[in-house]
C-alpha cells in the first residue's frame, strides 16, 4: 500500500522560545510521538515541512534545525494567520502533527569544497541556520564560511545566543547588522543587507556561492550587488515562497510557470529563475 | 473485440443490478442542467443530453473529500491525531461518461500519480471506478475534442464504449474491468456480426460533424516566457470577470484547497476543489500576491493548459475539447481563439482578440 502522503507525523510540542523583541516569533521543539518516525523524517538543510494542528490546518514552515542535531526538529514560526496564531497559543505537552520533509535543499554536493556566502533577512533565516550548524558539524568538508544576516532592530534578530557563539569562532565569518538602532554597546554593523553585502561579501570566483533566503526587498537589492562583485547566476542559491496547501506537487497553489515552488523547489539558482515567471 | 448489445427495454433492470456491487454515477438532471452525479436508487442516467455542465471530474474527485478524521477533545488518547478516512465501501461506475471526460481523467493522472509521490485518494477513486462511455453521435458547436488528442468515439480511459443503436446500446468491451460490469449488470446478449462496422461508420460520422478545432502544433517550440509575455493578454483578460466558472467546469482543472473543519470535538481535514481565477489562490500571508491582478490569472489558467502542461510532459496539451467553458463563460472568452493566438505568437503581426 502507497503511504498516504497528507498523513502528517504526530509531534510533541517539547520546548517552546520566544525569539524576538515583539514576540511574533517563536521558536518550536517537537519530539516525535511514535517511535521511528524521526528516522523516516530524514531531512537535508533548506527543506520544509507541513505544521498540522488538528482543528485548524496546516502551514508550510522551513525546517530551521539541522539533520545533525538529533531527538527532536525544530522550526521558527512567524505569527501570520489562522495557523500560526493557534500555534502561538499552543503549551508544551500540546499534541499536533509535522508532514514532510518537503521540498529540495541547498545543493550540499555542488558546495563541498566551496566557499558559501549566507545571505539572510528577518525570520527567512531558519533554513540558513540549520545550514550553519550542517556546515559547523561537517566544517572540513567547506572552504570558507560567511555569514550576513541583518534584522531591523537588535532584538529583532533570531537565534541570538547562536549568533555570539558563532562569532566568537574563528572558522566562520560573521557579519551581523541591523538597519538601526539605539543601543550604544551595539558592537555588530548598522546598514541595509544589500549594503553590508557590498562590504563584506568575499569576492566572487567560480567556487563561492551565495544562498539567500529574506524578504523580497532584501533579495530585489541584493541580487543588482553579487552582479555587480561579479557573482555568476548559477552561483547565486535562492529560496522561494508562496502560498502552498499540500507541499507535495499536487493542488498547483504554488506554481511558477509549469514547476512548484514546493516540490520543485524552494531552492533554486538565480540561473533557473532568470527563467521563470516572477510568480513569487 | 468483443460486443454485446443491450436491448434498452433491460437497461434499467441490468442498472439494477448493477448498483448491487457498484456505485452508480451518471448524467442527472437538476432543475435545468445536466450534471454528473451519483444515481438514486433506481434512478437511470438522463443519456439524451448531449454533456453534463458539470464534468465527471467528482467521480474521481469530489468536490469536497474527506481526507482525515479526528478528536479534538484533549482527554482522548488519540485526541488530535489524524486518522485516514474510510474509502468507500463499493467500486463505482460512471454510466454515459462522454469520451472527452474520460480521456481527461488521463491527462490529470499525471499530476496525481508522479513518479516520486501519490495522491492515495484520487488514485483509490479511479482505480476503483469503471466507466461505461457513451459514444456521441451528436457533438455540439462547441465540441473539439478531435482536435485536443481525443474524438467522439475515443476509447481512451474506457473501459466499455456504448453507441445509442435505437432500441438498444452497443456495448464495446475495451478492459476486463468493462467486461466484470457487463457481467454484474447481466448483460451477455453477443451483438450482431456488424457491430464493428456500425462502430466505424458511427465515428466517420461523428468525426465528420465536430468542424471546430484547435491549433496546437506550434505551441511546444514556442519559448515559454516569450508566451508568457506575450502582448495579447490584457485584451485576453478584459472582459474576465474572475467568476472561475471555466475552472470548476473543466474536466483536467485539478486544483485544490485543504481545510479543517470542526463540529463539537469531531473534526474533519476535507479538501475542496479550488481555482486559480481567485485572487485568494496565491496570497501570502505577508499580504503579498504574486498573482494579484486579473490578467495574471487569466494568463496562468491559459498558460497551465496551453503551454506549461505541455513543456512539462511532452504529451499535448491540458484540455480535452469538451467545450463547457466556453459555453458557459459570461462574458464570452473562448479558449480555442486563445490557443490560436498563442500557436501563432510571432506570426501574426498584430493578434487580436475577435
Amino acid at each position: 500500500m502507497q503511504p498516504n502522503p497528507y498523513l502528517p507525523y504526530p509531534v510533541r510540542i517539547d520546548e517552546i522560545t520566544v525569539e524576538t523583541e515583539d514576540k511574533n516569533l517563536k521558536t518550536f521543539k517537537f519530539t516525535f510521538l511514535n517511535p521511528g518516525d524521526e528516522e523516516k523524517f530524514a531531512y537535508h538543510p533548506g527543506q520544509f515541512a507541513e505544521l498540522s494542528i488538528a482543528g485548524k490546518g496546516e502551514i508550510p514552515i522551513g525546517i530551521a534545525s539541522s539533520p545533525t542535531e538529533k531527538g527532536f526538529v525544530k522550526f521558527t514560526v512567524n505569527k501570520v494567520g489562522v495557523v500560526s496564531t493557534a500555534l502561538h497559543n499552543m503549551k508544551v505537552g500540546d499534541v499536533m502533527g509535522i508532514r514532510g520533509p518537503l521540498g529540495n535543499w541547498y545543493p550540499w554536493e555542488r558546495l563541498e569544497g566551496k566557499n558559501v556566502v549566507i545571505i539572510g533577512g528577518g525570520f527567512a533565516f531558519t533554513t540558513l541556520r540549520s545550514s550553519i550548524i550542517y556546515m559547523l558539524a561537517n566544517r572540513q568538508r567547506f572552504g570558507q564560511i560567511h555569514v550576513i544576516y541583518g534584522a531591523r532592530t537588535p532584538g529583532m534578530l533570531l537565534y541570538r545566543d547562536e549568533l555570539a557563539a558563532w562569532e566568537a569562532r574563528d572558522d566562520i565569518h560573521m557579519h551581523i547588522t541591523v538597519d538601526g538602532t539605539n543601543d550604544p554597546n551595539w558592537k555588530y554593523n548598522v546598514g541595509f543587507v544589500p549594503t553590508i553585502t557590498d562590504q563584506k561579501a568575499p569576492e566572487a570566483d567560480a567556487d563561492t556561492y551565495a544562498i539567500i533566503c529574506g524578504p523580497p526587498i532584501m533579495i530585489k537589492f541584493t541580487q543588482p550587488v553579487l552582479d555587480a562583485r561579479g557573482y555568476g547566476h548559477d552561483n547565486i542559491i535562492m529560496s522561494l515562497e508562496n502560498r502552498m496547501k499540500c507541499g507535495i506537487g499536487m493542488c498547483s497553489h504554488c506554481n511558477v510557470g509549469q514547476f512548484f515552488v514546493c516540490k520543485d523547489g524552494p531552492v533554486f539558482t538565480l540561473a533557473q529563475l532568470n527563467g521563470m515567471p516572477k510568480e513569487y | 473485440m468483443k460486443y454485446i448489445r443491450i436491448d434498452k427495454a433491460q437497461w434499467a433492470q441490468g442498472l439494477a443490478a448493477a448498483e448491487k456491487a457498484y456505485r452508480l454515477f451518471g448524467p442527472v438532471r437538476e432543475g435545468a442542467m445536466l450534471n454528473f452525479a451519483a444515481l438514486a436508487p433506481g434512478q437511470a442516467p438522463d443519456l439524451d443530453g448531449l454533456n453534463t455542465r458539470m464534468s465527471a471530474r467528482s467521480v474521481v474527485y469530489p468536490q469536497s473529500e474527506i481526507l482525515f478524521e479526528y478528536t479534538v477533545d484533549p482527554n482522548d488518547p488519540d485526541g488530535n491525531v489524524l486518522k485516514e478516512a474510510p474509502a468507500p465501501a463499493k467500486p463505482a461506475a460512471a454510466v454515459g461518461i462522454r469520451p472527452c471526460d474520460a480521456y481527461s481523467f488521463l491527462l490529470v493522472r499525471r499530476n496525481f500519480d508522479a513518479p516520486d509521490v501519490k495522491d492515495v485518494y484520487w488514485l483509490r477513486n479511479y482505480e476503483a471506478t469503471t466507466f461505461i462511455g457513451l459514444a456521441c453521435d451528436h457533438p455540439g458547436s462547441t465540441c473539439f475534442c478531435t482536435s485536443a488528442g481525443c474524438g467522439p468515439y475515443s476509447e481512451q480511459g474506457l473501459d466499455v464504449l456504448l453507441q445509442d443503436a435505437g432500441d438498444a446500446y452497443l456495448a464495446k468491451i475495451l478492459t476486463d474491468k468493462g467486461a466484470a460490469f457487463l457481467a454484474a449488470a447481466g448483460w451477455f446478449t453477443e451483438a450482431p456480426a456488424d457491430s464493428e462496422g456500425c462502430f466505424s461508420a458511427g465515428k466517420e460520422a461523428a468525426e465528420a460533424k465536430i468542424t471546430s478545432t484547435v491549433e496546437t502544433d506550434r505551441l511546444a517550440e514556442i519559448p515559454q516566457m516569450a508566451l508568457y509575455d506575450a502582448n495579447f493578454w490584457e485584451d485576453i483578460a478584459f472582459s474576465c470577470i474572475n467568476c472561475g466558472t471555466c475552472t470548476y467546469l473543466c474536466p483536467t482543472c485539478w486544483c485544490f484547497d485543504i481545510q479543517d473543519e470542526v463540529r463539537g470535538k469531531h473534526g474533519i481535514r476535507e479538501r475542496n476543489w479550488d481555482s486559480c481565477m481567485f485572487p485568494l489562490f496565491t496570497l501570502h500571508g505577508s499580504g503579498h500576491n504574486p498573482r494579484g491582478q486579473k490578467v495574471q490569472r487569466v494568463r496562468q489558467r491559459f498558460m497551465h493548459k496551453l503551454k506549461y502542461y505541455v513543456d512539462k510532459y511532452g504529451d499535448g496539451i491540458q484540455c480535452v475539447g469538451c467545450g463547457r467553458c466556453i459555453q458557459y463563460c459570461p462574458v464570452n472568452i473562448d479558449i480555442r481563439k486563445v490557443c490560436q493566438l498563442m500557436n501563432r505568437f510571432g506570426q501574426d503581426a498584430a493578434c487580436k482578440v475577435a
